[in-house]
């Protein structure tokens, strides 16, 4: 009938537009895939991890870190103490903007006083500039920043500032940045465009100081959907990716257009104990009715329950390899690793021993908690480390949720053993051990995250006298000591690092980073 | 029929009230969005100073005071996230989700009123046997596996269109749109089929059983006696009668359309409201939900009234404002 006819050519138009869609690539054009949302180009307004990511392409910082998390100059050559509370940093000199200004000491100023004045910011960056009281001028080139007290962390802390330039960003709002109207660093990529969910546009800025990247133009890709993510790099609509979902892993690995690499990152998986409680919420005897004490406060619990974790087993059934069992708060080589501190093995038998010498031979009733949405596999880790437990007597139920609740109730400190992430971000360890395994002292900001409420003032008067020795030597010493108490105590139950994860076509290579970035300077053709 | 309209906008108003207040208590029940954005070396007092500084630390009803006043000043309120007018934000990736919407309708209209036509006309034959088949996989297919179905065929296996992203756009008055470029055509198709699926299923089966019951009614015999071409008696008498349910089923799933885009927009990478929503709860950024939902809402007002005046134009016997029915 006639109506079928109509149909034929109603098909054959739906398949006209079936045409292949032939993208013309340039050998030095790079597109990213990148996993997560990027809020705003203002380098300034929230320390996010995806927004810094981009910022790092485009601004310059007095000190950067490497791929392994140590202090490397950038827009500073050199830095000292010229007393305890003074440091000086030297500029480097003949750095351009994108712009062609000059950049000079008048730039840092300005950008610390920005940061300063930003309103409406969840996450500031002002943590990280007000340890310095005064700042001076020397000349052009160099500058002096005081301190009201010995602050040997401070070149670690300005590795987290983005100069921007004062004669483009003087008076510039955030919405300027958005726009793309004041968006001038000098970092190795100019700003081109970006595309609110969608994407961000970079060109090559001809004029860098340091290595000139490779490619002209790079195009970063917001694909937080995690087969979207895989997808696009299968389909060769982008040349690299980052964060490969562990299930993927393999087949990425064995792909023969496809390379995978990884690096140990420093982010550790672990679980809070209740530490302080008499009677912890989540703790019951084995019928699930309150016990009269809470167990976890007993150190040989926590060793039983230490030993009870098979970490190998989560790495290579739960992680499909890509986990480092660990006892350390943050990996090898990063300042502050303790080679002593090694990943407890497991031991069923020593466990059980442990458990009945504290009195409880039959075990008790746990409900561990954790989030399911933020860290690979976190769910299943979960649920193994449940098992685990269940084996040694303590009946262990999970439950999990999204993040976003999960926080909230986790700093209510509704939890009585509870999953939580970590990355010492300012690339050593007392960045991890001031907000978890410190005594809670919120007027010092210190155990924000400590939801166990460990407390040890051995380990707190170590750490107080770190933070206040200026010689990196003794520093470390005393960090790694600080370290061992903790970590002896299980003030916190260290699972692993995870292992962040890459893939990028045959023919580009990554150099990766402990840190979690993925940055265009860092690939290179074959 | 002005007082039709009226009542409708007044209906719509309060249901707009009730919906802001839930989600305002629903996001305010959840947390504070300081919690999970603030910096781990931040003291207690920053975070004090920061919650207070975002209007956080007061009470629910104060802030919920705060936020009707602005709005009756034409402010949603600032995105904490992006520090932008969440409106701005909304309208930025409306365009997106619209034009993904209208795309996918389109497809499901186009190709359903005719195949489900063709199953209630051939009822018995292979043909439309093969529809019914096809519309219940539409059905009872989860539109999430689809649509990684389809970016597994046609972008990683035959490597005919883009896996994912939204592709050159091109502006039609002032407002960036892909199906004006054929790069962005190609980044259009298979999303826009895949949100397309579920409703032409649900079009094929309605044509059809419209379809079947119309042509057991007198009007369609008296016509067949009459000696009319089967063009005319489907054409006029069939279609016109059938299209009511129809009109209704269409207007009252593009609605539901945009607003469920969202498991297509994150599958694709589509940059629409859909995925700003994702993000936006994920990070407890309550101006952007809310705001979000008061757009959804009014959507559904607006479309809900235009399907009621289409009645009145497709049927005469439809009076609006309860004079009759």
């Amino acid at each position: 009938m006639r109506l079928s006819s109509q149909f034929q050519r109603l098909f054959a138009l739906v398949s006209l537009c079936f045409l292949t869609v032939v993208s013309s690539v340039n050998a030095a054009d790079l597109k990213l895939g990148v996993g997560a949302d990027i809020t705003s180009m203002d380098p300034h307004f929230v320390n996010l991890f995806p927004n810094n990511n981009i910022a790092e392409h485009i601004y310059g910082k007095l000190v950067a870190l490497d791929a392994n998390a140590a202090l490397v100059p950038d827009l500073a050559e050199s830095w000292k103490t010229i007393d305890p509370t003074t440091w000086e940093f030297k500029l480097r000199k003949g750095v351009k903007f994108h712009d062609g200004s000059e950049f000079t000491a008048a730039d840092v100023i300005f950008t610390l006083d920005r940061v300063g004045k930003i309103v409406n910011s969840p996450g500031p960056f002002t943590v990280y500039t007000k340890g310095i009281a005064s700042s001076e001028v020397v000349d052009p080139y160099t500058i002096r920043f005081k301190t009201a007290a010995p602050y040997p962390l401070l070149p670690n802390d300005l590795s987290t500032i983005y100069i921007v330039s004062k004669k483009v960003a003087e008076g510039a709002t955030t919405e300027d940045f958005n726009a793309g109207k004041v968006n001038i660093g000098t970092g190795p990529f100019k700003f081109v465009e970006f595309k609110r969910g969608d994407r961000v546009e970079l060109a090559r800025n001809e004029n860098y100081w340091g290595k000139k990247p490779a490619w002209d133009k790079v195009t970063v890709r917001i694909l937080p959907n995690d087969p979207t993510r895989v997808a696009a790099l299968l389909s060769g609509d982008v040349d690299a990716i980052e964060n490969i979902p562990t299930p993927d892993f393999a087949k990425i690995k064995t792909n023969p257009k496809l390379q995978a690499s990884t690096k140990t990152s420093w982010r550790i998986i672990f679980f809070h104990m209740d530490q302080f409680r008499d009677q912890s919420p989540f703790v019951t005897d084995l019928e699930g009715k309150p016990l009269d004490k809470n167990p976890l406060k007993d150190l040989r619990v926590r060793q039983a329950i230490s030993k009870a974790i098979d970490r190998e087993a989560i790495k290579s059934r739960v992680m499909e390899g890509l986990s480092l069992p660990t006892g350390n708060l943050v990996p090898s080589p990063m300042f502050g690793y303790t080679p002593e501190l090694t990943a407890e093995k497991l031991d069923v038998e020593g466990a059980k021993k442990l458990l009945a010498e504290a009195g409880y031979p039959k075990g008790f009733g746990l409900t561990l908690h954790a989030p399911n949405n933020r860290y690979v596999n976190d769910e299943q880790i979960a649920q193994a480390v449940a098992q685990m437990l269940t084996r040694i007597g303590i009946q262990t139920k999970v439950q999990t949720m999204p993040m976003n609740v999960y926080l909230g109730r986790a700093s209510k400190l509704e939890f009585s053993f509870a999953l939580l992430g970590w990355g010492a971000s300012t690339g050593e360890s007392s960045s991890a051990l001031r907000p978890l395994l410190a005594t809670f002292t919120p007027e010092k900001g210190w155990g924000a995250f400590a939801w166990g409420r460990y407390s040890n003032p051995k380990m707190d008067a170590l750490l107080t006298e770190a933070l206040a020795t200026i010689d990196d030597k003794k520093r470390e010493a005393l960090l790694q000591q600080a370290a061992v108490i903790s970590m002896n105590d299980l003030g916190i139950l260290p699972i692993h690092h995870q292992i962040s994860t890459w893939a990028t076509r045959k023919g580009v290579v990554y150099e990766p980073r402990i840190d979690e970035y993925t940055l265009a300077q860092e690939f290179h053709p074959q | 029929m002005t007082s039709f309209v009226i009542r409708r906008l007044g209906e719509s108003l309060l249901v707009l009230l009730v919906m802001s207040l839930l989600v305002f208590a629903g996001v305010y029940a959840v947390g504070n969005p300081v919690d999970i954005l603030i910096d781990p070396q931040a003291t207690q007092e920053d975070v004090v100073r920061l919650t207070a500084s975002l209007g956080l630390d007061k009470p629910l009803w104060e802030q919920y005071f705060y936020f009707l006043r602005q709005v009756l000043a034409g402010d949603l309120g600032r995105s904490f996230m992006f520090n932008t007018p969440a409106i701005d934000l909304l309208l930025n990736a409306m365009p997106a989700t619209l034009e993904l919407a209208v795309a996918a309708m389109l497809i499901a209209t186009v190709l359903g009123i005719p195949l489900g036509l063709v199953a209630g006309l051939k009822a018995d034959s292979w043909i439309g046997k093969t529809i019914m088949a096809i519309s219940i996989l539409g059905f009872s297919l989860p539109t999430f596996w689809v649509g990684l179905v389809l970016v597994m065929f046609f972008a990683v296996q035959l490597g005919w269109l883009p896996s994912s992203g939204r592709g050159a756009t091109a502006e039609l008055f002032g407002v960036p749109f892909s199906f004006m470029t054929l790069d962005g055509l190609g980044h259009l198709l298979l999303p826009a089929l895949n949100l397309a699926l579920f409703k032409l299923a649900l079009i094929i089966r309605m044509t059809r059983a419209g379809t079947q019951e119309a042509l057991l009614q007198d009007y369609v015999k008296y016509a067949r006696a009459k000696g009319l071409s089967a063009g005319r008696i489907i054409g006029v008498h069939v279609l016109r009668n059938i299209m009511i349910p129809i009109v209704t089923v269409i207007g009252l799933e593009f609605g539901s359309t945009i607003a469920f885009a969202i498991v297509t927009e994150s599958i694709f990478g589509w940059p629409g409201m859909g995925k700003l929503l994702l993000d936006s709860i994920n990070t407890l950024d309550r101006p952007v939900i809310v705001a979000y939902l008061c757009v959804i809402v009014i959507f559904f007002v607006v479309i809900n009234l235009v399907v009621d005046l289409l009645y009145a134009l497709l049927d005469p016997r439809v009076r609006l404002g309860g004079e009759s029915n």
